[in-house]
């Protein structure tokens, strides 16, 4: 459940608090969506959204790290295993 | 309706005594005949029409095709057309698919009361306009208007009759092992059309309804490739997963896709993901699926490509021996599932 | 799409599968508990790549599946009342209660209508001053926030025609309501990231440390999946039970504070009887003393008798992971998406209707 996309925040409407949206783009089709649990975000920003509310924001880094994930641990294998070499 | 293909028709409205539609112009008295004589259907102007027989009297002679389709949608005015381009292509269409080329149609309104003569004189421009493009006469018809509440604005039936060409050769029993399965563009344009108006569901875009007349694509493929196209339909309500389940039931052969090679425009895919909608299952108007000999497929394809309608033209899988009767598509990351019918209508979904 | 697509990359997707056989070397089941994260399994066919000693086993993560027939009776009550529009998420609408659907309710006359976000319900309250406006609030806490916000925008609004039917059901609980069955299977969970994103992952530490049993919080693409699954198996494999995070993109340890702030502005906790399973005590949200004008419950005095379940469904089994569909002796035949006996066959998220929609193909294999 809990079907949510990412989309990218286009512009703010400078309401109050609860009602503050902006305008997201969801690979080019556009919704007003509620900001107001993300109250850091700006523009160009990429937020969660589940029915019509913004939920989350992407951290871009985090983000990335997936696709390194089995390089990385790939390494520290190599790596474990060098200093075993090293101890015998 | 793409760009092209649209004839603009400069046609001012004519001045009427009425702004509204009512029951009086349906009864078949006085007013009936106001409504006839008011110029609203001048437009579509023919000279079987002008004939004012009770039925329409033309000479055909060959192996006719015969189809009828009503046209209930809502709301009436969307993006790409409206109820009377999907009136006229939609069975248009559906002449085509049985390899016919399409000659006359009769065209029945039920309009309920109260409807906006402004709204009828767009509706009936954009008849004429589509009967124009798909090279088709409107030969006879009915107009019947009920109370209010008692219809949803607007209803059309369209029928249709042409010849059938002499190369075609179009039948689910003529499928083989091996056949490749071919979409002619970018698939649930019309029906994410619709979604995005949708009260409680709207969104901003730039998708239109990708509604238009398929006859001159279709039969000019027909000419060049005749009964080595097997089986030909447009795939309207249910969209493509609907069609492929009926022909895989009815053939018991096995239909395999791709669905990376599924063709849709990024604007149609977001919608569907943002409201949990299979494009596979959703509505098209313009588009055709044709199952065609291996041998031919490339150069079909190409042909449709080079077509101003079939330019995202994609082969999007083959028939096979395998799984009969059912409708398999590998994953965009190698899985595999099944494609069933679709139980009623696609909800869009929270979960 | 971007943050989407490159979730779907089929080269990464590959060195993920070829990863988890590498690692597996003994039989292990996980139970992903979101049905969106089902429904992605499925639809990818991801099950029939993973080793066959990987046993996936579908939660109760669909709230379409474990809301109780009486709160459907419930809505339907409503919505045939001539003064109210019911407003609904389109899942609900096929669901069935004891006599009939919301779809069939609508077919019959009932203002139902689908809305993507209840913000639009509160919206079409202010148009429609005349007519009362109901929203059907269901979901888990990933839905809470923005059903709260309705309330907290018709209290803003001064609305006196606006009110929710709030049937929340909350995930910790149905993890232990599962992990404290004698039969329990599950080896490790995949924890509902989205769910997460709102309320963090504090809740599951004193779960992972009671039962013995790792908790990964995953996301819901492929790569997601897949990534998740490799970290449970690593620590399932090391005999590890720790609480992880894959879904790093969106998920902090401690949620999003302004969502679960508007939550606890709105709802209390309170005893939900989840469809199939029974009552699972403080497992879901109703409306609070502070908004009671705006609970449909009270405002409308609903008295429905309950309801019993079809005895022929064995939802509750298949929602615990132990049973499959393929085992319920009417899956495929008196049970279908077009008659369903219960909600898992309903919803495409339900095991049932997902088994039947998608995985048919190779069923043997698969199941």
């Amino acid at each position: 459940m809990c079907l949510a996309i990412p989309g990218k925040i286009l512009s703010i409407n400078a309401l109050d608090d609860t009602f503050r949206t902006g305008k997201v783009s969801f690979g080019g089709i556009q919704k007003e969506v509620n900001l107001c649990m993300v109250p850091d975000v700006v523009i160009g920003d990429y937020v969660l959204v589940h029915v019509g509310v913004a939920i989350g924001k992407v951290d871009e880094e985090e983000a990335n790290k997936v696709f390194n994930y089995l390089k990385d641990m790939g390494e520290v294998a190599e790596l474990v295993e060098s200093k075993e070499e090293k101890i015998y | 309706m793409p760009q092209n293909s649209r004839v603009q028709l400069q046609c001012p409205m004519p001045k009427f005594d009425f702004d509204v539609i009512t029951l009086g112009h349906g009864s078949g008295g006085l007013l009936t005949h106001r409504l006839l004589k008011s110029g609203v259907f001048d437009i579509l102007k023919n000279d079987v029409l002008d004939q004012q027989h009770d039925g329409a009297v033309v000479e055909m002679h060959g192996k006719m095709a015969f189809s009828t389709d009503s046209y209930v949608i809502s709301p009436i005015f969307f993006p790409g057309g409206n109820i009377g381009d999907l009136a006229v292509n939609g069975t248009v269409n559906d002449l085509t698919m049985c390899g016919a080329i399409p000659q006359y149609l009769s065209l029945a309104f039920i309009i309920e009361e109260g409807f906006e003569m402004k709204a009828f004189w767009e509706i009936l421009v954009s008849i004429k306009n589509a009967a124009t493009i798909a090279g088709v006469s409107i030969v006879t018809g009915d107009t019947k208007v009920v109370e209010k509440g008692k219809g949803d604005k607007i209803y059309i039936n369209t029928s249709g009759v042409g010849l059938v060409h002499p190369k075609a050769l179009i039948h689910h029993n003529n499928i083989e092992v091996g056949d490749q399965i071919i979409v002619s563009g970018n698939i649930a344009s019309h029906g994410m059309a619709i979604m995005s108006l949708r009260e409680g569901l709207e969104f901003e875009t730039n998708i239109i309804s990708d509604t238009v007349s398929l006859k001159s694509t279709v039969i000019k493929l027909i000419e060049t490739f005749g009964s080595d196209i097997h089986f030909m339909r447009d795939p309207t309500r249910g969209g493509v997963a609907s069609v492929l389940n009926e022909i895989a039931e009815l053939t018991q052969l096995g239909f395999y896709l791709e669905h990376k090679s599924l063709p849709i425009d990024e604007q149609v895919d977001a919608a569907c993901e943002m409201l949990g909608l299979d494009p596979l299952y959703v509505a098209n108007e313009g588009l055709f699926l044709a199952v065609v000999k291996k041998e031919i497929a490339q150069p079909f394809l190409t042909a449709l490509q080079n077509d101003p309608i079939g330019k995202n033209a994609a082969i999007i899988g083959e028939v096979t021996n395998d799984n009969k009767g059912k409708v398999i598509m590998k994953s965009s990351i190698g899985g595999k599932r099944m494609v069933t019918y679709l139980t009623g209508e696609q909800l869009p979904r929270i979960c | 799409m971007k943050y989407l697509n490159e979730y779907r990359d089929p080269a990464l997707v590959e060195d993920f599968i070829k990863e988890i056989h590498r690692i597996t070397t003994k039989p292990w089941t996980l139970m992903e508990i979101c049905g969106g994260q089902t429904h992605s399994l499925v639809k990818n066919g991801i099950l029939e790549m993973l080793p066959t000693n990987i046993t996936m086993v579908h939660g109760p993560g669909c709230p379409v599946c474990v809301t109780s027939i009486s709160v459907i009776d419930e809505a339907i009550f409503l919505a045939e009342q001539p003064n109210i529009i019911l407003c609904s998420f389109g899942d609900m609408l096929r669901v069935p209660g004891s006599k009939i659907s919301l779809l069939e309710a609508k077919a019959k006359g009932a203002d139902i209508r689908i809305l993507y976000s209840p913000l639009e319900a509160v919206q079409l309250a202010k148009q429609n001053p005349n007519k009362q406006v109901v929203f059907f609030a269901v979901g888990f806490e990933t839905t809470a926030p923005a059903n709260a916000l309705s309330v907290v925008h018709a209290d803003r609004l001064k609305l006196n025609n606006y009110s929710i039917l709030a049937s929340h059901v909350l995930v910790p609980p149905a993890m232990e309501a599962i992990l404290s069955d004698k039969d329990n299977l599950i080896d490790a969970f995949l924890a509902a990231g989205h769910v997460c994103t709102i309320m963090g992952m504090e809740e599951y530490y004193p779960v992972a440390e009671k039962y013995h049993c790792p908790i990964v919080v995953t996301g819901f693409e492929p790569v997601d999946l897949l990534q998740g699954i490799l970290m449970a198996v690593q620590q399932l494999e090391k005999g590890e039970y720790k609480v992880e995070n894959q879904y790093i993109r969106y998920v902090q340890r401690e949620g999003n504070a302004v969502a679960q702030k508007t939550i606890q502005q709105v709802f209390e906790v309170g005893d939900r009887i989840w469809r199939g399973i029974g009552n699972i005590p403080q497992s879901g949200y109703e409306v609070n003393d502070r908004y009671k004008e705006f609970n449909a419950r009270l405002k409308f005095q609903i008295n429905i008798p309950l309801a019993a379940e079809n005895t022929a469904c064995i939802s509750g089994d298949i929602m615990k992971g132990l049973k499959k569909p393929k085992q319920c002796p009417h899956f495929g035949t008196k049970c279908k998406p077009e008659h369903p006996l219960g909600a898992p066959m309903v919803s495409s998220e339900g095991s049932c209707a997902a088994y039947y929609h998608y995985a048919q193909a190779d069923v043997e294999s698969i199941i």
